[in-house]
């Protein structure tokens, strides 16, 4: 028996680090040749490494999330026999199967945050850490005194989030400061934020943490620039102009209903119980979306939108759904196709899939397009309730609030129960507010009494 | 999607269909011959990504779902035909002879090439998009010169459709109605650049523009790909001019291991192309026509497995050549630029062999 160590491979010509998204092994596990190990991600694109031995694993040399120099250790195996000579039982990773867990890997829809804040071990990478393991950043180089040393758009990455560049530790060869050293200053991990020039101690700082706006890190309050611009790129262009486009050619109206969701709760509580159905994960989204497909079928006018080209309310019998999603770049929308015909495990299935895409970054163009009607959960923000803008090309958004106990009349007394606030908004061209108000009524009394509704179909 | 008058012989569910020019003339045997070398190429295929993802080669260009594009024309060829590929043409090289070690000494970077172009009358992969096929052309024209009665044919994709060489090319095959095929694969995707952004015609019918036909053929059909390539170099051979042969097919992998098509393409667009898979429609084919058993295909699988494992050994076998050695074939001759560039390499100290 002896050890060898795979080192991680540039898998796109001239790349110098990966992040690790997923491992696919723990410590202890056996694996044979060409067995899928990890997915990592790089600046070309999400790949997965197959296994160059077959062994055991003995050491992971990071964690999900960390970002991997390339040629340095990744993966230490125990091998039996003459060592890279790799044993004769091969498989083919020909199509790596997608995952349902959702282990150690928190959905990041809009309102349901991620709870798994870096730093916290979730049970495969407590698993992983042994005594060998090491995670990034390496050791920083020396604060060197001379002129900083990094690339133009590192420079401007800092420059643009109010960091001095100047303070920021370099891990980069010769202490050249990488873009994932500013990404870590600006994240608060480094040592930067504290080397940061400061104030001696004035009142109404502030938090010290940056925090998100539209996919950029904001600086602190009292480190911070006293203003700052922040050009318009990538989400925050995108958010703005279909925000305009929105909002100058829809007519908006809105209806609002307070809905008692204490069944469509005990039913998930109750679902949670269920042996066949673990591993998938089962929230209120889940049931809520599917209230909006039975509406759908109820109300086919309300999966539409309005053709301004051709003066025509396009009338869609197969829905794409869209859900607002909160990532560290911004708010995107992708959707679920045809997901119409979902029932309640497959739409947590396609949502589990969803979020793991959106938490990946592996969220397409064209799964962002073609929305036909979107729910946006504002609810896990401690929020009651919105009025959201609708999407361009579609003709009506589901805003959802929080899940709070609330008084609640039942046969005329007052009662503690678990309530949710709907705002459905409507573009009025082709929906009227008859329509509008029947199909929140049915979402409503499909979450008052799920089950019933499931069963009536 | 597909054209009306694209040339299919056989269904994605394995079922013959008549065409009123072309009907299959293979045998059993000889079907069988063509799902092995599709089997395996692809599990070949496989092996290779693999390896790139270990980090023991470069770069990979996976052929998978393009199979039948390149071994119907891989076997449709004289053994004294030449060929001229590009980087994904893994199924003409080994239809050619070339041992699989030698295709991946170029995507190991120990080689400029890989293997001798002579040997095998298959030239080294251009890299370069279009290139050969003006290479191509040209040695067309050499046959006609000769007064041999052979064909040159050239490979390039849809995205290599635009480049000007392959214009050029076409203009000069045309002109001297060179004994040359032309095939396309069109595999509906130029990297991330669709087809619909590629060409506002069908590119078959740019052939008509240059004066020399073109045809669409079922690319994912290997007894298609067969008899339309056959029909085409036999022409090509007795005086006939040029074919354009477009082999409408998809790519179901990356472009290559640095890409990310999920990028670009959505699921289900690759789940349509999985169904018109080439090498399960021949396999049904044979199973119910030809009663073929299933330990016939089992055995393709074990030969292919055995394969995969010594092109794996093969590969990490190969010695890295000394770096100096780059400059020995750039030119045939002396050159003087060439030689500065050596000369000053060799003062740096960069030499060595094998580590």
């Amino acid at each position: 028996m002896s050890q060898e160590v795979f080192l991680l491979p540039d898998v796109g010509e001239g790349l110098i680090e990966a992040e690790i998204v997923t491992w696919k092994v723990a410590v202890g596990d056996t694996v044979i040749l060409n067995q899928p190990l990890v997915d990592v991600e790089t600046a070309k694109a999400t790949v997965e490494l197959p296994s160059p031995y077959a062994g055991v694993i003995v050491t992971l040399h990071g964690n999900p999330g960390d970002m991997m120099e390339v040629h340095k250790p990744l993966i230490t195996f125990e091998v039996g026999g003459s060592g890279s000579a790799p044993a004769p039982a091969a498989v083919v990773a020909e199509e790596p199967k997608v995952s349902n867990s959702t282990e150690g890997r928190e959905a990041v829809l809009v309102g349901y945050g991620v709870a798994n804040e870096e730093g916290v071990a979730t049970r495969k990478n407590r698993r992983s850490t042994s005594p060998t393991a090491t995670a990034t950043p390496v050791a920083a180089a020396p604060h060197s005194s001379g002129p900083v040393r990094t690339t133009p758009p590192v420079r401007l990455l800092a420059k643009q989030n109010g960091l001095d560049i100047a303070s920021v530790p370099g891990t980069g060869r010769d202490g050249v400061i990488t873009r994932a050293d500013v990404e870590r200053a600006l994240q608060g991990g480094g040592a930067a934020v504290a080397a940061a020039p400061r104030k001696a101690s004035v009142p109404k700082t502030g938090p010290m943490q940056p925090t998100r706006f539209v996919g950029n890190d904001l600086a602190p309050w009292a480190t911070g620039p006293k203003e700052e611009r922040i050009p318009a790129k990538g989400v925050l262009k995108a958010m703005a102009e279909a925000m305009v486009l929105s909002k100058s050619t829809i007519p908006h109206a809105g209806v609002w209903l307070k809905v008692d969701a204490t069944k469509t709760m005990e039913l998930i509580a109750g679902l949670k119980q269920q042996p066949t159905l673990e591993g998938i994960r089962i929230s209120p989204l889940t049931v809520i979306a599917l209230a909006v497909t039975d509406a759908a079928r109820h109300f086919p006018g309300i999966n539409s939108h309005w053709d301004d080209a051709t003066k025509e309310a396009v009338i869609k019998r197969s829905m794409a759904l869209g859900i607002a999603a909160d990532t560290s770049k911004g708010l995107i929308v992708p959707n679920i196709k045809e997901a119409d015909q979902l029932d309640l495990v497959g739409m947590a299935q396609e949502l589990n899939l969803l979020v793991d895409k959106v938490r990946a970054g592996t969220t397409s163009l064209a799964e962002m397009s073609g929305t036909s009607f979107t729910i946006t959960n504002v609810g896990p923000f401690g929020v009651d309730a919105a009025m959201a803008i609708i999407p361009p090309g579609s003709g009506a958004i589901l805003a959802v609030g929080q899940v709070a106990k609330a008084p609640w009349v039942v046969n005329d007394e007052v009662v503690v129960r678990q309530v949710v606030e709907l705002c459905l908004s409507f573009d009025h061209r082709l929906i009227d507010g008859a329509l509008a108000s029947k199909v929140l009524a049915h979402i409503g009394n499909f979450l008052t009494d799920p089950a019933a509704a499931i069963i009536a179909g | 999607m597909i054209d009306e008058e694209l040339v299919q012989l056989l269904t994605p569910e394995g079922e013959r269909v008549a065409h009123p020019e072309y009907e299959s003339t293979l045998s059993g045997d000889e079907i069988f011959g063509l799902y092995r070398d599709m089997a395996i190429i692809r599990r070949l295929c496989n092996e290779s990504t693999s390896l790139q993802r270990q980090g023991q080669l470069a770069l990979w260009a996976p052929i998978q779902g393009q199979e039948a594009c390149q071994i119907g024309p891989g076997r449709a060829l004289d053994p004294m035909d030449f060929t001229f590929p590009t980087y994904r043409e893994h199924g003409i090289a080994w239809c050619r002879g070339v041992e699989p070690k030698e295709m991946l000494r170029i995507f190991r970077a120990v080689s400029n090439g890989g293997w001798d172009p002579y040997k095998y009358r298959h030239s080294v992969p251009a890299i370069v998009l279009g290139n050969q096929t003006l290479n191509a052309v040209g040695y067309a024209m050499g046959i006609q010169r000769d007064g041999a009665e052979e064909a040159a044919m050239t490979f390039f994709g849809d995205g290599a459709s635009s480049q000007g060489d392959v214009l050029e090319s076409f203009v000069w095959a045309a002109s001297f109605n060179a004994p040359v095929v032309f095939l396309c694969q069109n595999n509906q995707w130029g990297i991330s650049t669709p087809m619909s952004v590629q060409s506002k015609i069908p590119l078959y019918h740019r052939a008509h523009g240059f004066g020399f036909p073109g045809i669409r053929v079922d690319g994912n059909d290997v007894l298609a790909m067969y008899e339309v390539t056959k029909r085409a170099l036999d022409n090509a051979r007795v005086g006939g001019g040029p074919t354009l042969i477009e082999a409408y097919t998809y790519r179901l992998g990356a472009h290559t291991t640095s890409d990310d098509p999920t990028r670009y393409r959505v699921d289900a667009e690759v789940e349509v192309w999985r169904h018109r898979d080439p090498i399960e429609r021949v396999k049904s084919l044979l199973v119910h026509e030809y009663k073929m058993k299933q330990s016939k295909f089992d055995e393709v699988a074990e030969e292919a497995e055995k394969l995969a494992l010594q092109l794996r050994e093969d590969v990490l076998a190969m010695d890295r050549p000394d770096p100096i050695t780059m400059f020995d074939d750039v030119y045939a001759e002396f050159h003087p630029l060439i030689e500065e560039g050596r000369q000053e390499m060799v003062d740096l100290g960069v030499t060595g062999g094998a580590h």
